[in-house]
């Protein structure tokens, strides 16, 4: 076992164990400091495949600033505890039961396949081999990915013209 | 650097880590006793002065204290967020600091050593993430400490931090484009050894708002609304004493002197001065290259002290309108008059000038247009009572 071995099973079981910790901590703030453990987890993952854009990317964009906002919105409403009654009682109750199962399923097909099938395994080295700095992925982006990132930006663009004009009060109020 | 054998590269980098991080910690009570000597000083009254020679020991001594202080935890908070926030707000500092070049090379028993501990090809963005993580500390101890001057500090800090990030990102992204690499390194060597190479001059708007962005993130003056002692006793830090509190105030500081390292690294030419950088062989370049940044960054430092006696407080809608209103449309003109006049001339000269120009243009707009938007003295409340302008209007 070399050391990627090794920090891939220690970012992936830190990983695990932040997704278990999402849903099992009762205080909404708990909950998502450990998605916030997990994201961690997961930039650490996205560096043992090369992708140093990618993780710094995840650390930045999820754990930088999407989680902050969440906190903040648990901060500003003051969450309390949930029970766990509440929150799974009723009629979702049903939908969680079949959700689950077709998750499980799904986790043991892929796990079942991925130890079996030596062609995946042996395969998985080439993929983390194409160049990923952030050179390559700018080129890629300008380059075969245009359209899709101008795209991409339009609709953040109207995105953020939505909130606006949703949120702001006509000026009448405010006098 | 590539090529050194791995025992080396190891010792090296043990070597390396250690040296900063405790450079950085003694720059902290350095720092600390800066602040207090300076204040003293741009307030006409002496600072402290009896720990050693100048009160240069006064810091250990408050250190002493701190550490001797009962470590208090009060009964109302909630104790793992409690614990564990001082402790978030001091690592991402002193992390930081990993990817910065303090200095250009050094070599030692015929291996080339880089001074820098770790040269990672997304450096500035892991700089970026590290900062972002940052806020985690000061929302988390706010919220813990379950009070509600904490609470409205740790709020006030984060959204300014969120709102002030942007800018900072945005800021750098010129450097980048001209220097067209993420290496801390090579921004430092892309700038030549004059002044007038460097990227200040450059990129000199984004230079201010990279600036402004940081005095912001580090929570000083004029941007200390997190902690505003006439209103909120001491902010998010207000529960924490003793050697807890003493956490957050280093990393006050230690945000501070990466703040400057960042800076002088991005903007200020790094460890190049005149070519004084390269007299003196090969062991000698490396330490005068080190002394060079270090003077450099020690100058950006005393700015932060002058700038906290010299401005007084935003009001916080000034603040945010000061982050989205005039700093964005700043940095975003910076950046797209930088790629055109790159693509267009590819001189330097012409962007710096370029830069100033648009700079100079888009704060008359924005000014003009704030003051042609600030509204007028209301002369009557939301509950249509008379304001104090309207009754100075009747009489």
């Amino acid at each position: 076992m070399n050391a990627e071995q090794i920090l891939f099973i220690l970012f992936g079981a830190v990983s695990l164990i932040g997704a278990v910790a999402v849903i099992s901590f009762r205080h909404p703030i708990y909950s998502a400091l450990s998605l916030v453990v997990t994201f961690f987890a997961q930039a650490g993952l996205f560096l043992l495949l090369g992708a140093h854009f990618v993780a710094a990317v995840q650390v930045i964009v999820y754990a930088g600033a999407i989680m902050v906002l969440f906190l903040f919105v648990i901060m500003l409403l003051n969450l309390g505890t949930l029970s766990v009654k509440g929150a799974i009682g009723g009629k979702l109750k049903g939908f969680a039961i079949i959700l689950g199962i077709l998750l499980a399923i799904e986790g043991i097909y892929i796990a079942t396949n991925v130890l079996n099938n030596t062609a995946i395994a042996s395969a998985q080295p080439a993929t983390a081999a194409p160049n990923t700095t952030t050179y390559d992925i700018g080129e890629l982006l300008f380059s075969k990915y245009l359209l899709p990132f101008e795209v991409t930006s339009l609709i953040l663009l109207a995105a953020l013209i939505g909130v606006i004009v949703l949120v702001k009060r006509s000026s009448n109020d405010s006098i | 650097m590539e090529n050194l054998p791995f025992s080396v590269l190891i010792l090296s980098s043990i070597v390396k880590i250690l040296f900063i991080a405790h450079l950085l910690i003694i720059g902290v009570m350095a720092m600390i006793w800066a602040e207090r000597r300076v204040s003293g000083w741009m307030q006409d009254r002496l600072g402290p002065n009896r720990v050693g020679f100048q009160g240069i020991l006064q810091p250990i001594a408050d250190g002493i204290k701190f550490l001797f202080k009962e470590d208090l935890i009060p009964d109302h908070v909630d104790k793992p967020l409690y614990v564990l926030a001082p402790a978030m707000v001091l690592i991402p500092a002193l992390v930081t600091i990993a990817v910065v070049p303090f200095g250009s090379s050094i070599t030692v028993l015929g291996h080339e050593i880089s001074l820098q501990v770790a040269d990672i090809n997304i450096g500035i963005l892991y700089i970026l993430a590290i900062t972002s993580l940052g806020v985690y500390g000061v929302v988390l101890g706010a919220w813990a400490s379950n009070n509600k001057y904490s609470l409205l500090g740790g709020l006030r800090s984060s959204a300014q931090m969120i709102s002030y990030e942007l800018t900072l990102g945005l800021a750098i992204i010129g450097v980048l484009m001209l220097t067209s690499s993420l290496h801390l390194r090579a921004i430092a060597e892309a700038q030549g050894a004059y002044p007038w190479h460097w990227n200040f001059l450059i990129h000199f708007p984004a230079f201010l708002a990279f600036t402004t962005a940081m005095f912001a993130e580090t929570n000083r003056l004029p941007f200390d609304l997190a902690e505003a002692e006439q209103e909120l006793v001491a902010g998010y830090h207000t529960e924490y004493s003793s050697m807890k509190f003493a956490m957050f105030f280093m990393a006050e500081y230690m945000h501070m002197i990466v703040g400057s390292a960042v800076t002088v690294t991005l903007f200020l030419g790094g460890w190049h001065f005149f070519g004084l950088e390269n007299i003196g062989g090969p062991v000698w370049s490396g330490v005068i290259s080190f002394g060079i940044f270090f003077v450099k960054t020690a100058i950006f430092l005393f700015v932060f002290i002058w700038v906290r006696w010299t401005l007084p407080r935003f009001r916080y809608d000034q603040l945010m309108n000061f982050g989205w209103k005039f700093l964005l449309p700043v940095t975003l003109t910076s950046i797209v008059v930088t790629g055109t006049l790159w693509i267009i001339t590819g001189s330097r000269l012409v962007v710096g000038i370029g830069n100033a120009v648009a700079g100079f243009i888009v704060v008359s707009i924005v000014a003009g247009l704030l003051v042609m938007d600030a509204p007028k003295p209301a002369m009557q409340d939301s509950d249509n009572r008379l304001t104090p302008t309207a009754l100075d209007a009747i009489e």
